[in-house]
């Protein structure tokens, strides 16, 4: 029976982290993250996990102390957002490649410069080839389901991956909303005891983690680590179907919004979705065939089946909330059109950089992208492929 | 779409507007509905010109934007009406509540135009009054519920004074204080 409560993405996480008590939280605190290990903190001294609760003096050694308390057969999370993910990526790289199961929750946030503390995805972006799986929220509700979905995956034997559980710094970190709990012992149930087969402080079977590997098999272990990352997949799909089965909120590798026959689409992550939809539900009241596509999870990318729920569309709109540089498109799009290049019948298809540094996204920015898109299958033009949506000079923007 | 009530906080840093929004949203939740509380954040410091925000409405709404059209906008310090647009994108069958010892008269020039209804209450002297400091908050918070009636004015004084118990555990005399400004400003916010 689910508990009818109301919390902020930060809380819901931290109670995620309560009821699965791990054996090892390594903190260090940056905003907008900070509050995750602050509830943390309370849990403790209230007796309410028994958690050791390592206070470290850096992100690169909070995740160093995961990396060592997971090889040592423990359940190890942590916390963090932007100049925090920065300076833990080596480790990030270090903890996948030893295929240690750890739990990062990051409150995404943009990365300097100029300085900001508010929301963009740069900094989960950049760290997108560390091996992480990366699940991203619209809200507080799928913070936490994420959250009690993330060790399962994590830990499935042919994956052993770590996982990112990702939510929008601020507008879902801290804003109060509506959410349903699940109670401390259907949520023990769900997530079951972490079992590894081997680790380090195993006596009978004692293991070297993190050696040094010749050119003669470094290839290996990285291929094996690639095929680690499409076992994710099959893993992050069972793991959901349990989840609906249990307590019925259906998750999949992303969510299809009035897609049966969408002609105008826009793919995007996170809570800008939810203000897309109720655009979306505008512009069908005025006949227009519009859907939405929103992208939950990132790596493993799902492209062979965005590529079939796309297979209807006429034109498309990824939205892109980090300036990747690459002069052609952020990471959304790079991958989203990868995925598509097979295609018999391809959309038409742009990238819109949008909502850096929490400039505000709104309803009016997401109906001109559909306007945008009406536009384009109306006159078979693409126009610019890659621009930027939201400026403070509105003659800068493409219409 | 409509069926929501969407209200702006402006304050400054310090005097609780978001912790209003907040107990708003607490309120409206004991209250069964739908809540959404959350502060435009930047580079806090005390002083500075703050916004929050609430949605309050019978579905989940998906929208994860800034509010630009509030039905509602509550001002907790008038010294903002003078460097802040507060009636910006005001909805004028809505209303807007001030902080103020002044009569709604007095204030409308500042207001830039704004043809709504404008209220006022006076919730500095009624905090020193019943907390004996200024935390001007609790009446507007009252005053919002008062003239919005986004919960229903009966019910939000119940659950506020079980609220009040919870939060105030360990200092029980201040429960009583808060629950005095609540009644007072609910009875004096005027038009």
């Amino acid at each position: 029976m689910s508990i009818r409560d109301r919390l902020s993405g930060n809380e819901a996480i931290a109670t995620a982290m309560r009821q699965i008590n791990p054996d090892v939280f390594a903190m260090f605190p940056i905003t907008p993250s900070t509050e995750i290990p602050q509830y943390f903190a309370q849990y403790v001294a209230d007796g309410r996990v028994d958690t050791e609760f390592v206070c470290v003096e850096s992100e690169h050694s909070s995740m160093s102390a995961c990396v060592g308390a997971e090889a040592a057969g423990a359940r190890a999370i942590t916390a963090t957002s932007s100049a925090g993910l920065a300076f833990m990526s080596e480790m990030l790289f270090v903890a996948a490649s030893a295929r240690l199961p750890i739990v990062l929750a990051v409150a995404c946030r943009a990365l300097t410069g100029p300085i900001n503390i508010n929301h963009d995805y740069s900094d989960s972006m950049a760290v997108r080839d560390s091996g992480f799986i990366q699940i991203y929220a619209e809200n507080n509700q799928e913070a936490y389901d994420n959250y009690l979905q993330a060790h399962r995956i994590g830990e499935t034997a042919d994956v052993r991956l770590p996982v990112m559980i990702c939510e929008d710094g601020f507008i879902t970190s801290h804003a109060l909303e509506n959410i349903e709990l699940e109670t401390d012992q259907d949520v023990k149930d769900f997530v079951g005891e972490y079992t590894p087969e081997n680790y380090l402080l195993k006596a009978e079977n004692p293991l070297a983690v993190g050696p040094y590997g010749v050119s003669g098999y470094y290839m290996e272990a990285r291929v094996a680590q690639a095929e680690a990352m499409k076992n994710a997949k099959r893993a992050i799909l069972d793991v959901a179907a349990d989840f609906e089965k249990k307590f019925g909120r259906k998750y999949g590798f992303f969510e299809e919004y009035k897609m049966e026959d969408a002609e105008l689409v826009m793919i995007l992550m996170g809570s800008s979705a939810g203000t897309g939809k109720a655009a979306v539900d505008e512009l069908r009241e005025q006949g227009i065939k519009a859907g939405l596509i929103k992208v939950r999870v990132f790596r493993p990318f799902p492209g062979e089946e965005l590529a079939e729920a796309l297979k209807n569309a006429k034109a498309v709109a990824v939205m892109d909330k980090s300036e990747g540089f690459s002069a052609c498109g952020g990471p959304l799009f790079a991958d989203t059109a990868g995925a598509c290049i097979n295609m018999e019948n391809r959309p038409k298809m742009i990238d819109i950089v949008y909502g850096l540094g929490g400039r505000d996204f709104t309803m009016d920015q997401a109906k001109r992208v559909y306007a945008r898109l009406a536009k384009i299958v109306e006159t078979g033009e693409v126009g610019p492929v890659y621009t930027h949506m939201g400026q403070r000079d509105k003659r800068k923007e493409v219409q | 779409m409509k069926n929501i009530t969407e209200i702006r906080w402006h304050g400054r840093g310090g005097q609780g507007a978001k912790t209003a929004s907040l107990l708003l949203a607490d309120a409206a939740f004991m209250a069964g509905k739908y809540v959404q509380s959350f502060p435009e954040y930047g580079p806090e410091r005390s002083g500075a010109p703050i916004t929050a925000y609430n949605r309050i409405s019978d579905e989940r709404c998906t929208v994860h934007s800034n509010i630009y059209n509030p039905d509602y906008v509550v001002v907790v310090d008038e010294t903002l009406l003078e460097s802040v647009d507060v009636t910006a994108g005001l909805n004028p069958e809505g209303a807007i509540i001030i902080n103020s010892a002044k009569n709604a008269s007095e204030l409308k020039p500042l207001l830039k135009g704004y043809t709504g209804k404008v209220f006022t209450v006076d919730a500095g002297s009624i905090s020193r009054k019943n907390l004996g400091a200024y935390f001007p908050n609790t009446p507007m918070l009252a005053a919002i519920v008062a003239v919005s009636k986004c919960v229903e004015p009966e019910t939000f004084m119940k659950d506020m004074e079980e609220s009040y118990k919870h939060k105030f555990a360990s200092k029980p005399y201040v429960v009583q204080g808060n629950l005095d400004c609540l009644s007072q400003a609910m009875k004096e916010v005027k038009e």
